[in-house]
């Protein structure tokens, strides 16, 4: 049923826009509070120890500092007294416990907080604590280590989870095909840093009852965190992130610098401000896990493949278990009857990591792309070639058979506006004056995935209506979305819809994060719309008695009037039945849950990208010029936002591919790379004109929209894109990312 | 390693105390000649924090955003923490607060500036922009309206400073071709990527002609 054609996929400019370039959008460290203090934490200068002592006088005895908080003087987080950690972590194990003891697990970690009131001043205080140590012997370096890697835990609780090891067929049969190679990645720890900082305003309102301004992924999830920590009731804590400047994931995990600004402002009581330095964001609040993998592939003759395995280590902390799928592209995407997976942990003295967008997928799709583009060189073969002649038509891991796929659609487009044909099979066969040419293509996939989410909306008097949800929107455009396709089921135009976000006092909203949020808060507002029309139709009768007995069906919702469909000059508008029941508002609240029948299929966004790079023979240096990324994301709500996020994530791949490396001298466990200038991302002259294609085809199975998520596959497979078609210019085959210049020479 | 933080912590302390011991103590309690029960209300009244802020305390005249400002702030407040924290402009942004990536980018008599990395006491007298400033009441500025148009941002953290740069790149001159925005916007991370979005925001601007 489609009333405003136009509505989902038009490129509507973004309704919270205005805000955003006038520089009115809040963030979590804009809200003045009165009596307002500032925190700034204090992080231990060793990897692993015991603090013996912390001097805080100097501090205490400098200007406006109100208090110096540490394990010493902390009050006791009541949710930790009977319990290790009241929270779920989203990851495994126990998330730190901010200033409980003296124990130091990581380099970075906070150890105290110093609160003034004014910024400058608590800054100055944070420098003139002192304190000692009982240093212990820490081990950061992965490479040292990596024999050391043990099964997670979760694994062990439950051996049927998609982190066991997985066979099909036989794991190791590549080792006997005709054409096969052995390989080892390598990918470095990177960090989100997104471009706001990490920060939070936290007050108490009454003893037990907070306010947080923070910067999280979402509102709900944080608040039942809180609320268990500080063991109050759920509704006494209320969670505020209106806007969130970046996250790419690691706004999913509430991080030591929240709890830490909540105790402080318990014990000064005043609200507390706290803003993490751009050093500390390397070392607080998570980052992509350094991974080591290997791939086994073999094919015949004729391409095609016989056997896949693909292991993984990846980095954790020593307190907490980290996880993600990095292998699950290997398991589902190429035809091999025999597929063997291998996931491992390696636990350092370092701090958590967390998903960081297209998480272990990301990486993994690094491995698998790049070893299918060093099969198709072995064999002789266009990797486009490769690729398709190899292509599941069915989901060979879980045996059923896909929602929608039309990867096909996207390879054939994507080498089209590429210009493939220009490839040579041979590497260094292109060059443009003295710079060699290459093209590479690498495919990604991730789940398409559907929670479940509540949603309210209240029609007003004036004709607008008002939804709201709890959910945040950390820059995809959320708001925009929602009000699209609200506009569309509702039959209202988006100029009469504000869609409300952002607030934990709003309804029942999961995380953003796993590309789920269109799928999950969008049926919310199909089904919150579905439900309001039904209570609009139960009152037409009383304006025109011939609306009586009518179905959904038998009636158009369109320009916020109701008419019968056969009898179109029978029509009533919205707000007339507000007046005629007296009433001043309409308010309706749906929530709305993934379909049994979804779970027939096996559902999948899939994208695939292409790259034309640039190569320097004398200086190594890399440039890439052109980008083609194609999507099957399902239904397209706007194409501009949606467009913008793709270019987002080839921004984010470049930056995998050829620069971000957070580097760790293990002398002492801590970064060098910890501010802008060392820790390199792809800024404007990096990133070249990327265009992006949609196959725009509903996927039905997956929500009743027909979307499949975007932000993950935006980035999976971009990486080995541009390392395959360096390898395309140079025949220089780098494993370990990112491909700097001093690779090349 | 600990050894050398706590040396370095140690150096700072000894510096700080002995200002801050004369500021506090010569200054107030002894400077001035006052029995122990005048000395211990000045210390409850917090005399000594009032005079020693007072001291440190520097007159400012601003003119931001077309109005003008008298301030008393310290010498070591940044122009950027100013506009946030004081003047509760908070479209400026931080992003790292060490003059690498432009989120706090403002315009002072008119070219692009890390507010970060300016300290606010040397601006006295000068014109302070910040994205508040540039539309006028209802009307944005050619570059914000280009931005909403091109969606030059996602999340919308750095685009305040994007478009401050923007309207600087073209100014200055140097909005003559693509690669040449490119090169003069790099001082302006977007961690969200929108970069093609923004370079494109920034082609119609100087295309059309507008005085920016
Ligand atoms: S905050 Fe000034 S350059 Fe980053
Ligand atoms: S819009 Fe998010 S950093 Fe630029």
């Amino acid at each position: 049923m489609k009333f405003f054609d136009k509505v989902i996929g038009d490129p509507m400019n973004r309704v919270d826009g205005k805000l955003k370039v006038t520089g009115a959008a809040r963030y979590s460290a804009e809200y003045q509070l009165p009596n307002l203090s500032y925190g700034v934490v204090v992080s231990s200068t060793i990897a692993k120890g015991r603090i013996r002592s912390i001097d805080s006088r100097a501090a205490l005895r400098a200007p406006g500092v109100i208090a110096v908080i540490s394990h010493e003087n902390a009050i006791k987080v009541p949710g930790w007294a009977d319990n290790e950690h009241p929270t779920e972590p989203p990851t495994g194990g126990r998330p730190l416990r901010a200033f409980y003891n003296n124990r130091v697990y990581s380099n970075g970690q906070p150890i105290a907080i110093v609160v003034a009131d004014t910024y400058e001043r608590a800054r100055h205080a944070a420098m003139l604590v002192k304190a000692e140590y009982e240093e212990e012997k820490h081990e950061t370096n992965f490479e040292k280590n990596k024999g050391k890697a043990v099964v997670p835990a979760v694994v062990k609780k439950n051996p049927k989870s998609g982190l066991a090891d997985y066979e099909r067929g036989k794991a190791d049969a590549y080792k006997t095909a005709s054409v096969r190679l052995e390989a080892e990645y390598v990918h470095p720890s990177e960090v989100h840093n997104p471009m706001e900082l990490q920060a939070i305003t936290a007050y108490w309102e009454a003893d037990d009852k907070l306010i947080v301004y923070d910067k999280v992924q979402g509102t709900k999830p944080t608040q039942q965190a809180f609320a268990n920590e500080w063991k109050i009731p759920v509704q006494n804590v209320r969670v505020i992130s209106e806007f969130v400047g970046g996250a790419f994931g690691n706004g999913l995990h509430n991080w030591p610098h929240e709890t830490a600004a909540i105790i402080a402002a318990k014990m000064v009581k005043r609200p507390v401000k706290v803003m993490l330095t751009r050093e500390q964001m390397f070392f607080m609040v998570g980052y992509r896990p350094y991974t080591w993998q290997k791939i086994g592939i073999g094919a015949d003759k004729d391409g095609r493949l016989t056997g896949i395995y693909h292991e993984a280590i990846g980095q954790t902390s020593s307190y907490e278990e980290f996880t993600e799928s990095t292998l699950q592209q290997s398991k589902m995407m190429y035809t091999s009857p025999n597929i063997g997976t291998k996931y491992r942990l390696l636990p350092l003295d370092v701090s958590t990591p967390i998903w960081m967008r297209g998480p272990g997928e990301a990486t993994g799709a690094f491995a698998l792309e790049s070893a299918i583009d060093e099969l198709a060189f072995a064999l002789n073969i266009d990797p486009v070639q490769l690729r398709l002649m190899n292509h599941t038509d069915t989901d060979p891991e879980k045996n059923l058979p896909w929602s929608t796929k039309y990867l096909k659609e996207c390879i054939q487009v994507g080498a089209e506006k590429i210009g493939w044909s220009k490839r040579s099979l041979k590497p260094g066969g292109v060059r443009s004056g003295e710079w060699l040419v290459g093209y590479g293509m690498g495919v990604g996939t991730f789940g398409a995935h559907r929670g479940a989410a509540a949603v309210r909306a209240k029609l007003l008097a004036n004709g607008s209506v008002v939804f709201q949800s709890a959910v945040t929107d950390i820059g995809p455009g959320t708001g925009t979305a929602m009000v699209q396709i609200a506009s569309e089921h509702l039959g209202i135009s988006p100029e009469k819809i504000t869609f409300q976000l952002g607030n934990s006092d709003f309804p029942q909203a999961p995380n953003q994060g796993g590309s789920a949020t269109v799928a999950t808060v969008g049926s919310a507002v199909v089904a919150t719309c579905q439900a309001m029309k039904e209570r609009l139709l139960e009152m037409a009768p009383s304006a025109d008695k011939r609306f009586a007995n009518l179905k959904l069906e038998d009636v158009t919702f369109d320009k916020a009037h109701l008419s019968i469909t056969r009898s179109p000059s029978v029509k009533v508008a919205y707000t007339e039945l507000l007046k005629k029941q007296n009433l001043t508002e309409l308010d309706v609240l749906q929530d709305s849950k993934p379909s049994q029948e979804a779970s027939k299929y096996s559902r999948y966004s899939f994208s695939v990208h292409f790259a034309e790079v640039h190569v320097h023979p004398m200086t190594g240096q890399v440039r890439v010029k052109k980008v083609v990324s194609c999507a099957d994301a399902g239904t397209i709500v706007n194409k501009k936002t949606a467009a913008n996020q793709m270019i987002g994530g080839v921004t984010g791949g470049i930056g995998m591919a050829l620069q971000e490396d957070a580097v760790m001298d293990h002398r002492f466990g801590r970064y060098v790379t910890k501010d802008l200038a060392d820790y390199h991302v792809p800024v404007h002259a990096d990133v070249p004109p990327v265009e992006v294609y949609f196959v725009d085809k509903p996927d039905y199975i997956v929500d009743p929209m027909g979307t499949k998520g975007l932000g993950e596959i935006a980035i999976i497979g971009v990486a080995p894109a541009i390392t395959n078609a360096i390898f395309n210019a140079t025949g220089k085959r780098i494993r370990e990312l990112p491909v700097t210049p001093d690779k090349l020479i | 390693m600990s050894k050398i933080n706590s040396r370095d912590q140690q150096s700072g302390e000894s510096k700080s105390d002995s200002r801050r011991d004369f500021l506090k103590q010569s200054a107030v309690l002894t400077g001035a000649v006052l029995t122990p029960s005048i000395a211990l209300k000045a210390a409850e009244a917090q005399w000594d924090e009032k005079l020693a802020e007072a001291l440190e305390k520097i007159p400012l005249k601003l003119e931001v955003n077309g109005v003008s400002k008298s301030l008393m702030v310290e010498p070591r407040v940044t122009l950027l923490d100013l506009l946030r924290e004081q003047l509760n402009l908070t479209g400026t942004k931080k992003g790292c607060d060490y003059g690498q990536c432009g989120a706090c980018t403002v315009h002072v008599n008119g070219t692009r500036v890390l507010s970060c990395l300016t300290l606010a006491v040397m601006q006295d007298g000068r014109k302070v922009t910040t994205i508040e400033g540039l539309a006028e009441g209802d009307q944005l500025h050619p570059m914000q309206e280009a931005f909403l148009k091109h969606d030059g941002f996602q999340c919308g953290y750095c685009t305040p400073g994007q478009i401050m740069s923007a309207i600087a790149c073209i100014r200055e001159g140097h909005a003559d071709s693509e690669e040449e925005i490119r090169e003069y916007m790099s001082g302006n991370i977007c961690r969200c990527g929108a970069y093609p979005n923004i370079v494109n925001a920034i082609v119609e601007v100087k295309k059309g002609g507008k005085k920016v």
